[in-house]
């Protein structure tokens, strides 16, 4: 533990840490462009000049690291200097363009000119000019503003993982582009606007639309997969402007995925803002709220209970997840089930269901099994940790599925399922990997719970995990407890579901049986809670409530449509893929006459004459806790004690297949967004631009 | 002092016609990753793209680099940057006789400038230009370490020292006749 002064002030540091780190942790700012926390350290911007004793130069304190008995000043007239140095260089080639730059305003360089910057530039020659880049549809770049701090590089090279930007040439020469001007092929894109200190890199979607003090900041849960990253949404008005990733080092760290940071202009699109109910001659017709409620109670007066299905979509909130599992119990339906995809876990113990080891414990496994699933696009948040944690110690990767770049080394396997077996009876090779291996991993992924014999390989995965050391109990002997046993969900709304219970009753349909027997005729009627991604073909004879904030799939069938409110419109409960409860506020309000979903539900529990006892949503939430202890601690994870489960049995030697088709298109909110299907056009299937 | 914009360090747009190491430079590549060690054979990156340089005649196409980076397995882009960043590589084909004048300050005060206009007028050409005819490249480089006998000329692979303006003529003159 070294022990320096900073500013006549004495701080003990552990080892390895910078004279930069050690200032923060006093609060001594020291201004940097190319250092970030989340970085490797580069030291070439030289912003973070500060004086160290009996060196004759200034030292740059992100590089140095703390060492015992350092004395560093970071006020002292020749830091100063420095610094003014530093800046007035940086500025000669920086055009002055501020006014219409899309950074003005939340511009490091800006902020950090005023604060120590000098007061004029004795620099009185042309500024250089440097092309434009093309990086594809999310990012829109202005080179001749670029400081070349380098952080977009590293930032592609070591937390993306794909090497495709570098700095080329040299001295005035030196530019930021790709090798071949193509779009950048990553999930996490994005983040570079972010990192990028100044404002070569900005938002395409977002370019020229706002200035950043216009905005009002919301925060809020990403959505569109089961990671449940930190979101601030930024509105201006009723309109979301743009979507940026809030800090929180145990889930999302400091990034967010593309599909959650650009999809936003989806929820201005196709977006049910009224009401309807199916006319005579098959057209959905504009109706009040009462009608449509009159309508629904009419149908379901003479529908048993027994008859009634409904099935959960995957952004659905918990509140109102809990309220329509109220009234499907009051109602009398055993059929209810949270599972679109037809994922055939969720009834047995909450360790069967969850991602035990959590995202930030990835950091600490040293052996990773991913059976069935493709994490680059089903949780690019939790690919980028494995990734981070392969960079620190080189952590082997073995899949057993559909193989897929993922950014890092993997042992591919093969995409039979059999190979899990070779493994649990011990005949496979990468046995011998595993038995040194002291906290393995392994990540069951929707891939293979969708299966039909889901149920069967995630009992054979749990045997894996008991053989081979995946679990440590804790024991007084062992006073560090592991669970290497992870499900990726990705569905947001998965978790939340199971943990408030929404599966099939006794003698109850799951998705798959409601389908059916709505195809024969045996289901009068089926309540879609934002549920797309089933066979609506299915339906065609049944009553379909569809109540959702898009006009998509299940709007196109429904006979009657419920308007709700899309994640920026309420304030909802989520439970991510490890079990952490966390809570999002209401941005904008919802388009027209939709309102919030569980307010939906109540409202129409009172016309069909089984009032659901909750009027605020304080008293939904007290419901929620009341349904689930879990939902009354926020942001934390509450693990999940190891509990046997599953049932043996025979499993299906077809091949694994993958999830996912595509990433940037997968919900009814992204299905409507521009700019992801321009995404999806020139990064997935790599089309030229324009 | 107006410079003119050149985007000279313009990445390439489309592939070239693929490069394969000839087999007696193929034969070369695992004497040359040998000299690092275990685990640092990206550091061979220089030394391979000399020879793929020297192999197609004085300039690096972009399908050397990729054949290169693809060798040392590390990313295309890396290897890019590599090449653009030393100015010996020349990512444009050049002349049969690549003249470098080194106009660094013992050169330069032993009369480099005058023998660089001298050839821009013998050649008529600019310096990183090539004759119409292929045969000659002129460029200005950095010291080229053999300050004593100022002013120096490398064409291709020979130092030509002490040198005069009718001298370097006369030089040229002979290397364009054969």
């Amino acid at each position: 533990m070294p022990k320096l002064t900073i500013d006549d002030k004495e701080i003990d540091v552990p080892e390895g840490m910078t004279v930069l780190q050690a200032a923060e942790m006093l609060g001594i700012e020291i201004p940097v462009f190319c250092y970030h926390p989340k970085l490797s350290i580069a030291g070439n911007c030289r912003m973070c000049l500060v004086d160290m004793e009996h060196s004759p130069k200034p030292i740059a304190s992100c590089a140095m690291p703390a060492s015992e008995g350092m004395v560093i000043r970071t006020q002292t007239p020749m830091v100063k200097k420095a610094r003014q140095g530093v800046l007035e260089f940086l500025l000669i080639n920086h055009p002055l363009d501020c006014p219409i730059c899309d950074q003005g305003g939340e511009c490091d360089l800006q902020d950090i000119s005023v604060a120590y910057g000098g007061d004029s530039s004795r620099y009185a020659l042309n500024k250089r000019a440097v092309p434009d880049k093309e990086f594809g549809p999310l990012i829109e770049t202005a080179m001749n503003r670029c400081i070349q701090c380098t952080r977009c590089i590293r930032f592609a090279t070591e937390v993306a993982g794909v090497p495709e930007l570098g700095a080329t040439g040299r001295g005035e020469d030196m530019e930021i582009g790709t090798y071949i001007q193509k779009a950048i092929t990553s999930e996490l894109s994005g983040n570079m606007i972010d990192i990028c200190p100044v404002g070569a890199l900005t938002s395409k979607p977002y370019n020229y639309r706002g200035r950043s003090w216009e905005l009002s900041h919301t925060p809020s849960i990403d959505v569109f997969d089961a990671v449940g990253s930190a979101i601030r949404l930024d509105t201006r008005g009723r309109e979301v402007m743009r979507v940026l990733p809030r800090q929180n080092d145990e889930v999302n760290e400091d990034w967010i995925s593309d599909k959650v940071r650009f999809s936003y202009d989806g929820l201005k699109y196709q977006r049910l803002d009224h009401p309807y109910v199916r006319q005579k001659d098959g057209r959905l017709a504009p109706v009040s709220w009462d009608k449509a409620f009159e309508a629904i109670a009419e149908q379901l007066r003479d529908i048993p209970g027994n008859q009634i299905a409904a099935i959960v979509g995957d952004m659905v909130d918990a509140e109102a997840m809990v309220a329509l599992k109220d009234l499907m119990v009051a109602l009398g339906s055993p059929h209810i089930d949270c599972r679109q995809d037809g994922a055939k876990n969720g009834s047995e113990p909450r360790c069967s269901y969850l991602f035990n080891t959590t995202i930030a414990g990835i950091e600490r496994a040293d052996f990773c099994l991913l059976i069935g699933t493709n994490p680059r696009w089903e949780a690019p948040l939790i690919n980028a940790r494995i990734r981070k944690n392969y960079l620190y110690s080189g952590f082997p990767v073995a899949l057993v599925g559909p193989s897929h770049d993922l950014g890092y080394p993997v042992d591919s396997l093969g995409s039979d399922p059999l190979i899990l077996e070779e493994i649990l009876r011990g005949h496979h090779p990468i046995i011998s990997l595993l038995k040194t291996a002291k906290r393995p991993m392994m990540i069951v992924g929707p891939g293979a719970l969708r299966r039909e014999d889901g149920a069967t390989l995630l009992c054979l995965a749990r045997q894996v995990a008991d053989k081979y050391g995946f679990i440590h109990q804790r024991k007084t002997t062992i006073p560090d407890p592991w669970n290497g046993f992870n499900v990726l969900h990705t569905a947001a709304s998965r978790v939340g579901g199971f943990d408030l219970g929404l599966l099939p009753g006794p003698k109850g349909y799951d998705v798959k049986g409601m389908l059916d027997a709505a195809a024969a005729k045996k289901l009068k009627a089926i309540y879609l809670l934002g549920a797309d991604e089933i066979d609506m073909a299915s339906l065609k004879s049944t009553f379909v409530i569809y109540q959702g904030h898009h006009g998509d799939r299940g709007a196109s069938v429904a006979d009657v449509v419920l308007p709700g409110a899309a994640y920026t419109e309420k304030s909802g409960t989520y439970v991510n893929t490890e079990g952490r409860v966390q809570r999002s506020l209401k941005a904008v309000s919802p388009p027209g006459d939709a309102k919030e979903d569980w307010k939906i539900i109540r409202a129409l529990s009172e016309k069909l004459g089984h009032t659901l006892p909750y009027n605020t949503l304080e008293e939904v939430r007290a419901r929620l806790v009341e349904a689930n202890s879990l939902f009354e601690e926020l942001d934390t994870v509450q693990r999940a004690p190891w509990l046997p489960f599953g049932q043996e049995g025979k499993i299906s030697s077809e091949s694994f297949t993958a999830a996912l088709e595509s990433f940037y298109m997968t919900d009814s909110i992204s299905r409507h967004s521009i700019t992801m299907a321009k995404c999806e056009r020139e990064i997935a299937q790599g089309a030229p631009h324009g | 002092m107006k410079k003119k914009l050149v985007l000279k360090k313009d990445l390439p747009t489309e592939k070239s016609t693929p490069f394969i190491f000839s087999p007696e430079n193929e034969a070369k590549i695992p004497e040359l990753l040998k000299r690092y060690p275990e685990g640092r054979q990206a550091s061979a990156i220089l030394p391979l793209f000399y020879l793929a340089q020297r192999q197609c005649g004085g300039w690096l196409p972009p399908s050397a680099i990729e054949k290169v980076t693809e060798i040392l397995r590390v990313p295309v882009i890396r290897g890019y940057e590599v090449a653009t960043f030393y100015t010996l590589f020349n990512l444009k084909p050049v002349g049969t006789y690549h003249v470098q004048v080194c106009g660094t300050t013992p050169c330069m005060l032993r009369g480099s400038e005058a023998l660089l206009s001298a050839c821009k007028r013998h050649l008529n050409i600019e310096c990183g230009e090539t004759t119409k005819n292929g045969a000659f490249t002129l460029n200005e480089v950095e010291c080229l370490s053999a300050c004593v006998n100022a002013p120096v000329v490398q064409i291709n692979d020979t130092y030509y020292e002490d040198l005069t303006e009718e001298a370097l003529i006369k030089l040229l003159e002979g290397l364009a006749s054969c």
